[in-house]
């Protein structure tokens, strides 16, 4: 059993402290040429969102710039996700380029080893063009990108926060301000319930599996913040698990619309587009069908604010995206693929990620760029609320192999409290449950 | 025919060798020109053989294997023997899966066949229309499953719904649908019925064109009334067609997974979730291999259970109608 020990974290540490310098020093020495694989083709397989879109769109630059040719593909993430499992376990991917969800897959691809160590390539100065700038990323997002062990088999690409949506108009007749603490966020949403008026204080996940990661958000603000412990032991039945289980079960009883247990984001979405919610609690990528006019009934008033504060502490939910590189690739695919990789999260495809709403790039420097915040269509709360969200991020979900399990599991546990099933039963459950399950993967590391 | 051909031949044999004999002897002849037939033609079976062991005995043999595997993607394999089996004994999210299957499957049965076949007496008889009237009443059977069950979806939103709507225009109060765990089956059971009573209707429909009249004139001049040459004629002379539609419908409500999928994921909760669904998650979200075969293996024991209840209530029906 490989288990994350205090050498390995220190090991992985001093990795990430050494990257930026073992880059410049590698940048110094630069023999760099982006055609040196020129003639190279290599497959991309992406999850199908706009900032793969936005990729794909202009990877004819790529193209230009290298004379590598790219196959690009993208297909919805659930599907995706089962895809690259089932090529890489079968041990030849059809894919040199792979995106990976590092909330739901970092660990089991770290464990298999799927994904080719990107340091040496970064270290490696006539592979890395000298512009690449690795000190631009920032330090939670190359984080959540490195292994235990210090290998870092993605480069980061995109972080999804979970911010407050709420809708200023509401807020404004009932002259309230968005809330600070998640008592207060109860307190407003209940204030600004309307059943029969059809409007609704609170609008969030209920439906099973994607309900976790909105209660894990209230989890955040207690003393013990993680679903798991240092040793891998399960914390879901704790008295601060119950405290966030209870917040949820309130929120979403008392202030949702019935229906609720079987909301996705979509179901969210629809309902606060159509302003019959006063607030969402959710990822930043809404922010673009949530300001169209043609799809939103509350475009041009939507407020943007950091997530509220839980009773000891303030994060909020993070979760992210890595590119990979496929280490069952031959060395010249891997090269052609490192060079993909540093076009992909380049600075001026990062910036297109920020301004077309596509979602909080991984590196620092699109949210300094003041002109592209002036004439982007988002407000500058929008982006206020990116760069607050960036300082106070922590995944959102535990890094563990069978996290799809375990949000079936206490998801199920968490529609049924909106049922009105009792909390405290019901993650006592849920935790039981799962932990024979989790102790096996454990076991299996 | 040959056995003819060679009958003389044991005429000519000598004196002494009696007829079982030489019978004994046409027999060994003819088995030889068998033996000779099989050495000669088998490549011809080859092909078939080759496509039945790869796609029907090689996958089952390979399942059966993994079943008694302890196998998640992406990690080791080792032998469990039966400890997957043992596994779903305990699995109580198995168990309920099983029996939400079978709620489900008898409501997706039950109901298509009897408003199907009250379809097919209705648009059996001749009225102004009939035709454009049975073209609109099949044309749910011809969409596609996934795009239906999204127009469901839309339709089922509690708040933004139209089918609340309708139902507030009538005074009545608006319904959860597929947002409850106590009215997701019977709502999902709903688009089954309006996507495949069509097919159950046409089957029937098939069948009620085959009726001979002899039976009816004869049955109006004893008197019978509309209900008994129902009940005692049409009934009966159509129950191999209502069993096939039964049959096929069984089929696909147990195969059941595309429309449950798309407009629930099993939710709310674990509410909605069928064995397909459960299977589906044990496969490919949790990557559980060997335990999703165990799953399969058990699923096809209960199908063919399934099927064979079939099989005897038909014989039993046939008899019946006799």
């Amino acid at each position: 059993m490989t288990q994350i020990t205090r050498r390995d974290a220190l090991r992985a540490g001093a990795a990430l402290l050494a990257a930026p310098a073992i880059v410049s020093q590698a940048n110094a020495q630069s023999a760099f040429n982006w055609r040196r694989f020129a003639g190279e083709r290599i497959e991309v397989s992406l999850t199908a969102n706009p900032r793969s879109q936005i990729l794909i769109q202009n990877q004819r630059e790529f193209e230009e710039l290298t004379g590598i040719r790219v196959g690009s593909e993208q297909i919805p993430e659930q599907q995706h996700r089962q895809k690259f499992v089932i090529e890489f376990a079968s041990g030849r991917p059809s894919f040199d380029v792979i995106s990976i969800s590092l909330h739901v897959n970092k660990r089991q691809v770290g464990r298999a080893k799927w994904t080719a160590d990107i340091k040496p390539m970064m270290a490696d100065a006539t592979l890395t063009a000298p512009d690449f700038d690795f000190q631009d990323f920032g330090a939670g997002a190359v984080a959540y990108s490195t292994q235990a062990d210090g290998r870092m088999d993605t480069i980061p690409e995109f972080t999804d926060y979970f911010i407050l949506y709420y809708n200023k108009e509401i807020f404004q007749q009932a002259n309230l301000q968005p809330p600070r603490t998640y008592d207060e966020l109860y307190e407003t949403a209940r204030r600004l319930t309307d059943a029969r008026a059809g409007r609704f204080g609170f609008v969030g996940r209920g439906l099973r599996n994607a309900n976790v990661v909105l209660y894990t958000s209230f989890l955040l603000g207690t003393q013990q913040r993680d679903c798991v412990d240092a040793n891998m032991r399960l914390l879901t039945d704790t008295p601060d698990a119950i405290w966030a289980g209870e917040m949820y079960k309130k929120l979403l009883r008392d202030t949702a619309p019935p229906g609720v247990a079987g909301f996705n984001w979509n179901e969210s979405q629809t309902t606060f587009a159509q302003g019959r919610a006063a607030m969402w609690l959710d990822g930043v990528g809404f922010a673009t069908p949530l300001e169209d006019p043609t799809r939103s009934r509350v475009a041009g008033k939507v407020g943007y604010a950091v997530v509220p504060a839980g009773p000891a502490h303030h994060h909020c939910a993070m979760f992210g995206t890595g590119l990979g590189i496929s280490a069952a690739s031959n060395e010249r695919k891997r090269g052609a693929a490192w060079l993909y990789l540093q076009w992909a999260v380049n600075k001026t495809n990062q910036l297109r990620f920020l301004t077309s709403g596509a979602g909080a790039p991984a590196r620092q420097s699109p949210y300094r760029n003041e002109e592209a915040i002036r004439t982007s269509r988002f407000g500058r709360d929008y982006f206020t609320t990116l760069i607050e969200s960036g300082r106070i991020a922590r995944p959102g979900l535990p890094e563990i192999v069978p996290v799809t399990e375990f949000r079936d599991t206490l998801g199920a546990g968490l529609t049924n409290t909106i049922g009105g099933a009792d909390v405290a039963t019901e993650l006592r459950r849920a935790t039981e449950a799962f932990r024979p399950v989790l102790e096996a993967s454990e076991r299996a590391s | 025919m040959g056995a003819s051909k060679r009958q003389p031949s044991t005429r000519t044999m000598p004196s002494g060798l009696s007829d079982t004999a030489a019978l004994q002897g046409a027999a060994a002849d003819s088995a030889r020109r068998k033996r000779a037939y099989a050495r000669h033609y088998w490549p011809f079976v080859v092909p078939a053989a080759v496509v039945v062991f790869a796609v029907i005995v090689f996958p089952w043999v390979f399942t059966l294997w993994m079943s008694l595997q302890e196998w998640k993607l992406g990690s080791g394999r080792s032998f469990v023997g039966l400890a997957n089996y043992q596994r779903l004994l305990t699995d109580d999210r198995f168990h309920w899966s099983i029996l939400r299957t079978l709620y489900f499957t008898a409501l997706a049965v039950v109901i298509p066949v009897v408003l199907g076949i009250a379809a097919a007496l209705i648009f059996n008889r001749k009225f102004p229309l009939r035709g454009l009237m049975r073209t609109v009443f099949i044309l749910p059977m011809m969409a596609t499953p996934v795009a239906v069950a999204l127009v469901w979806t839309m339709m089922f939103h509690p708040q933004l719904g139209v089918l609340n709507w309708i139902l507030s225009q009538f005074g009545i109060p608006p319904s959860m649908w597929v947002y409850d765990q106590s009215t997701v089956i019977p709502t999902l059971v709903l688009v089954e019925v309006w996507h495949w009573t069509p097919l159950v209707m046409l089957l029937v429909l098939g069948g009620l064109a085959s009726l001979p009249v002899d039976p009816y004139e004869a049955a109006k001049i004893d008197g019978a009334t509309g209900w008994q040459a129902f009940r005692y004629i049409t009934l009966p002379l159509l129950a191999p067609f209502i069993m096939v539609a039964v049959i096929i419908r069984t089929i696909d409500a147990l195969k059941a997974f595309d429309t449950i999928y798309v407009i629930t994921q099993g939710g709310p909760g674990t509410a909605s979730e069928t064995i397909n669904i459960f299977l589906y998650l044990n496969a490919f979200a949790y990557y559980n291999m060997g335990y999703a075969s165990a799953v399969v293996v058990v699923f096809f024991a209960l199908i063919i259970g399934l099927a064979l209840l079939l099989l005897w209530s038909r014989e039993r029906f046939k008899d019946a109608v006799r």
